[in-house]
């Protein structure tokens, strides 16, 4: 499993990664009430903004941490966006992206860098 | 409104206490603020709703003013607010408005009659500027800033059985009754009222006996802290304004539709017509109506909008949102904002600005839910 600096966590599932928030960005964050997911088929790009969260707070972008094409997005959580907050590394995991280029993957942290990064 | 660096912040009194319960604090009007505690902003919502949740506000502006006699004071009070002060029963409370001279709303606020003096709280943000106004606006009367004193507010359908195991002579009192009451061994200034649509009261109580008695209530089970977080949602839901956001110094108390804190005297052809600063704008919204009105706005998606999204109809933007939250206990998206006068009708069909969509949204009356209060 990777991390991004976004507290995106990203994991190799076959040839797909899945992406999701951190336990850290799910807290920080607070309750979720509004998921909007991409389209699946979408042709995205590294940076893409892909998906919207709402928290009772602010809205907040996910984004494409690699190129690629969204194969598969986690319909459930649109009529459930709580999961977010119970269940972030799990259950409430947001898209499935099928990489254009598979080394984008290495500039991202390991689980022990990312815990150093959020202290 | 630019908030002041960290450094110039104010701690409230009770700091330590919101630390030990897990408060995240945020800056807000000047003070360090907890805006959720560890249960986190639904919760603290929804267990205010269904229990009772227990509010720092000591960041509010507590005044008392002081005349020769109730109705020099009253009339003196009078010529800054549209709201009808002489004729308020002691023992009893209002809502008010300060106006300025073009008719807008310079600061909302609750008044007391308190028999020899009127109790007045006004918002943390314009408690400076208000002392001001009022000093300069009530010549012959004293303008007493309180300090020293913690404003706690107890709100919910179990804030009656959770105060009055302190003191059962609360259970007596009706929406809007003042009194004083001792809790902790202090003199406490309580009246039954709030800012969230449930019933509860409002406690101004030393500071040292405040943690006491926060300690005191929080004892009993069924109340919890809660953040400005929550205190924001509940508001939203129960159609109240937030200052500086939902009105201001541009917007009448009509076209706030707070026409209602106008009482009969003071409009045209009362005992007391006018005599307010922008009284002649604000009489003649009240006789041929304003041009724009708050209303409730229903977003149709999941997607809250939030202040500051514009609305649309008809190709043409024609207002904006000033408040805007996912609302827990609606459980769906609930907005304020205003509209020309000929689309705030409940049902009308409008457009929100979302991420650059529009996105359907309906005017709907306030409050989002109904009102709870011990009348």
């Amino acid at each position: 499993m990777k991390f991004t600096e976004e507290h995106e966590w990203l994991r190799p599932e076959d040839d797909l990664i899945v992406v999701g928030i951190t336990e850290h960005a799910a807290e920080q964050l607070g309750d979720i009430v509004f998921v909007e997911l991409p389209e699946v088929g979408t042709e995205v790009s590294k940076d893409d903004e892909v998906v919207v969260i709402e928290s009772v707070k602010a809205a907040s972008d996910i984004l494409a941490p690699i190129d690629g094409e969204i194969v598969e997005v986690n319909e459930p959580l649109v009529e459930d966006p709580g999961k977010v907050g119970e269940d972030p590394t799990g259950e409430a995991w947001f898209f499935k992206i099928k990489p254009a280029d598979p080394s984008q993957m290495d500039d991202y942290m390991d689980e022990a860098a990312y815990l150093a990064y959020i202290g | 409104m630019a908030e002041p660096a960290d450094d110039d912040l104010k701690d409230l009194p009770l700091a330590g206490l919101h630390a030990e319960l897990g408060g995240k604090m945020v800056p807000f009007a000047g003070y360090s603020m907890p805006v959720q505690y560890a249960a986190g902003v639904m919760k603290e919502h929804l267990h205010t709703r269904s229990a009772a949740g227990l509010f720092d506000v000591s960041h509010m502006g507590q005044v008392i003013l002081k005349g020769a006699d109730p109705e020099t004071l009253a009339l003196a009070f009078e010529s800054l607010t549209p709201a009808a002060v002489l004729g308020l029963k002691e023992g009893r409370q209002r809502y008010g408005l300060l106006t300025n001279a073009t008719g807008g709303i310079l600061d909302d606020l609750m008044f007391a009659n308190r028999g020899d003096h009127l109790f007045v709280v006004v918002n943390a943000a314009c408690k400076a500027a208000d002392i001001a106004h009022m000093r300069a606006g009530l010549p012959g009367i004293e303008v007493e800033e309180i300090t020293g004193r913690c404003l706690l507010a107890l709100q919910g359908p179990g804030a009656e059985a959770a105060l009055a195991k302190l003191a059962p002579e609360v259970a007596e009192m009706r929406f809007m009754d003042v009194g004083y009451v001792t809790l902790a061994g202090a003199e406490c200034w309580i009246s039954r009222s709030g800012y969230t649509g449930e019933d509860g009261y409002e406690i101004s109580v030393p500071d040292d006996a405040a943690e006491a008695l926060a300690r005191a209530l929080l004892d009993d089970e069924s109340v919890l802290p809660i953040g400005l977080g929550a205190r924001d949602s509940l508001r939203l839901e129960a159609g109240l304004c937030l200052y500086g956001h939902d009105i201001d110094e541009t917007t009448s108390p009509v076209e706030a539709a707070l026409q209602w804190s106008i009482q009969k005297s003071r409009r045209a052809g009362g005992d007391r017509a006018g005599g307010f600063p922008g009284a002649e704008r604000i009489l003649a919204e009240l006789e041929s109506g304003p041009s724009r009105l708050r209303v409730g706005l229903s977003p149709q998606g999941r997607a809250p909008m939030r202040e500051g999204v514009t609305l649309h109809h008809g190709g043409e933007e024609v207002g904006h949102i000033t408040s805007g939250a996912f609302g827990p206990s609606v459980e769906a998206p609930v907005s304020m904002g205003y509209l020309p006068a000929a689309l705030a009708v409940p049902g009308t069909e409008v457009e929100g600005a979302l991420r650059g969509r529009l996105a359907p949204v309906t005017v709907t009356g306030l409050p989002f839910r109904p009102a709870n209060f011990k009348r």
